[in-house]
């Protein structure tokens, strides 16, 4: 667990030490108060949660966190400091682990900087807490997923564009494979099993369960096991390309 | 102790080393010789866990490399090729970092911190961000992090790599200086560097090992090993052909208008003899010495006539 601390704290020092992290933020939060305030019609809904704010989040993820992840392992591959790093008396997923769990938390501080959003539900009205508590919760969750996917496919290539692409396109068809829409296309012709399988694959299900305030385990394994999965691919990943 | 038998990497169809053994054993400093995509660096990678190989065996200090590959790795220092760092960290914090990574903390560490600083001389830029360092700080960066954890093994790909001759000398200065329990591998283009830091040296080409001995001996090789070059105040034919008419020479050439370069059969020394030739005629010598061997002729030699053999 050090060997993932140490590289966990390089990671987070290495996010402040360029403008990298404060555009993020910034960008984040911008964004975040015009879908909540404007697309989400905050003030014309009168209601008071922030639904309309976890509406948008996996949208925003869904460019947001690629581009977080897409510098994970390929930036290491083109400097070629992925040679210093993987000679260093380091297990493999220790390494894998530490830099996820840094760029984690980091879009985890930027998820906590929405808290005027919080602040501003609590003065108009008495929202449910507890519920906003699980739609934080559900969000980083999600993010978690995202990331982990983007690291493992920034592992796969040397080119930051090419991995944020590709890390754009899987998540988008894992957030649509939930929707009403995709559902149709399928629920005519294939098994229910099927469809039932690709509603429970996508994003937008798990974290749409969580953040309407009941954080049921399954919704929690699901996130976890997503993470871990490719926490491992991207291990397996990084060891196989590591020398290209 | 290094043990590498029968080790072979290829890439797809390529090999890049192919079928290379050998041992290195503490206070050595074996050179790794060899023309660009020889199998130098691959070689290298191999050594220290970075690269699996697709056949063979590597240990080091009884550590399998694929097996044990962490523990292996504790016991080396290595720079890669190109010496790369993290461009916005800080020296120091990439020191640091180093250090966290191979578990040093506290007073321990900063001491180490010290200790390598002053040995490659990075005191001046220690706050400074690595992407403004110059590339002759860069490697010494790359040496630093190498040596911080003092190890029993040292390989090092190309260290004094874009370095001026000042700095090239202090790299050199610093291999030669560590402990004689320890090994050290270098890899390079420079020829004189093998006999100037290399009790051993390795010439490598297309992945195969073609030669293995002292930089003595490998200068041995050359056809300059033991030619004796002379100048004259005036240069008289009959006199070159006195010499060219000694048993033990096998060629004269003329080097410009009043030089010669002599050289022997078989390597056989032939100062004596060819001195007393000059003697006798009574020429006046200005300048007369004994050739060691011309490394880059041998280089040559070996690794070209390799590549045709192999065409």
């Amino acid at each position: 667990m050090n060997a993932a601390l140490t590289i966990l704290r390089r990671e987070l020092a290495s996010y402040f030490a360029t403008p990298v992290a404060y555009i993020f933020i910034i960008i984040f939060l911008m964004l975040s108060g015009v879908f909540t305030f404007y697309l989400g019609q905050f003030y014309e809904r009168a209601q008071a949660d922030l639904s309309s704010f976890f509406n948008f989040i996996p949208w925003l993820y869904l460019v947001l966190v690629p581009a977080v992840a897409m510098r994970l392992w390929s930036e290491e591959r083109r400097s070629g400091t992925i040679e210093l790093l993987m000679t260093l008396p380091l297990g493999t997923f220790q390494v894998v682990l530490g830099k996820f769990l840094a760029a984690w938390l980091f879009i985890g501080l930027a998820l906590l900087l929405t808290f005027p959003m919080w602040l501003t539900v609590n003065y108009l009205g008495e929202p449910d807490n507890g519920v906003i508590f699980a739609g934080y919760l559900g969000a980083w969750f999600m993010s978690g997923g995202f990331l982990a996917i983007g690291s493992c496919l920034s592992a796969c290539t040397k080119n930051q564009i090419v991995a944020f692409i590709l890390t754009l396109v899987v998540c988008f068809v894992l957030v649509v494979s939930g929707f009403p829409i995709v559902q149709d296309v399928f629920s005519s012709w294939a098994p229910l099993w099927l469809v039932d399988g690709l509603a429970n694959l996508s994003f937008l299900t798990h974290f749409d369960a969580i953040s309407r305030g009941v954080i049921d385990l399954r919704d929690v394994i699901y996130f976890s096991a997503m993470i871990a999965a490719f926490l491992y691919a991207t291990a397996l990943v990084v060891d196989m390309k590591k020398a290209d | 102790m290094i043990k590498v038998s029968n080790l072979r990497k290829s890439f797809n169809d390529f090999v890049a080393v192919d079928g290379v053994s050998f041992e290195v054993k503490p206070g050595e400093v074996l050179g790794f010789l060899g023309p660009n995509g020889a199998g130098k660096s691959t070689t290298m990678k191999m050594l220290t866990g970075f690269l699996a190989p697709s056949s063979g065996e590597v240990s080091v200090m009884g550590h399998d490399v694929t097996t044990k590959t962490l523990e292996a790795q504790k016991v080396i220092g290595y720079l890669p090729e190109g010496a790369p760092s993290y461009a916005d960290m800080t020296v120091m914090a990439s020191l640091e970092f180093i250090g966290h990574a191979r578990g040093f903390k506290g007073r321990d560490l900063k001491q180490r911190i010290d200790n390598v600083v002053d040995r490659v001389q990075l005191a001046s830029v220690l706050g400074k961000r690595i992407e403004n360092l110059s590339k002759g700080f860069r490697r010494r960066l790359g040496l630093a992090q190498a040596l911080l954890h003092d190890p029993q093994i040292l390989i090092l790909d190309e260290p004094t790599d874009g370095l001026d001759p000042n700095q090239k000398h202090q790299v050199r200065e610093l291999i030669r200086n560590l402990a004689e329990d320890k090994i050290v591998i270098v890899s390079t283009h420079i020829l004189e560097e093998v006999s100037a830091v290399c009790s051993r040296a390795m010439i490598l080409a297309q992945g195969r090992i073609l030669f293995d001995g002292t930089p003595e001996e490998l200068a041995a090789k050359s056809d300059f090993h033991n030619a004796v070059s002379v100048r004259l105040a005036q240069l008289d034919p009959a006199v070159t052909e006195k010499i060219r008419a000694l048993d033990c020479v096998s060629e004269v050439r003329s080097e410009g208008e009043d030089a010669l370069m002599i050289f022997p059969k078989d390597g056989a020394s032939i100062l004596a003899d060819v001195n007393q030739v000059l003697h006798t005629c009574g020429v006046q010598v200005e300048e007369l010495h004994v050739e060691v061997g011309r490394l880059d002729d041998v280089f040559r030699k070996l690794t070209i006539g390799n590549q045709e053999v192999a065409a």
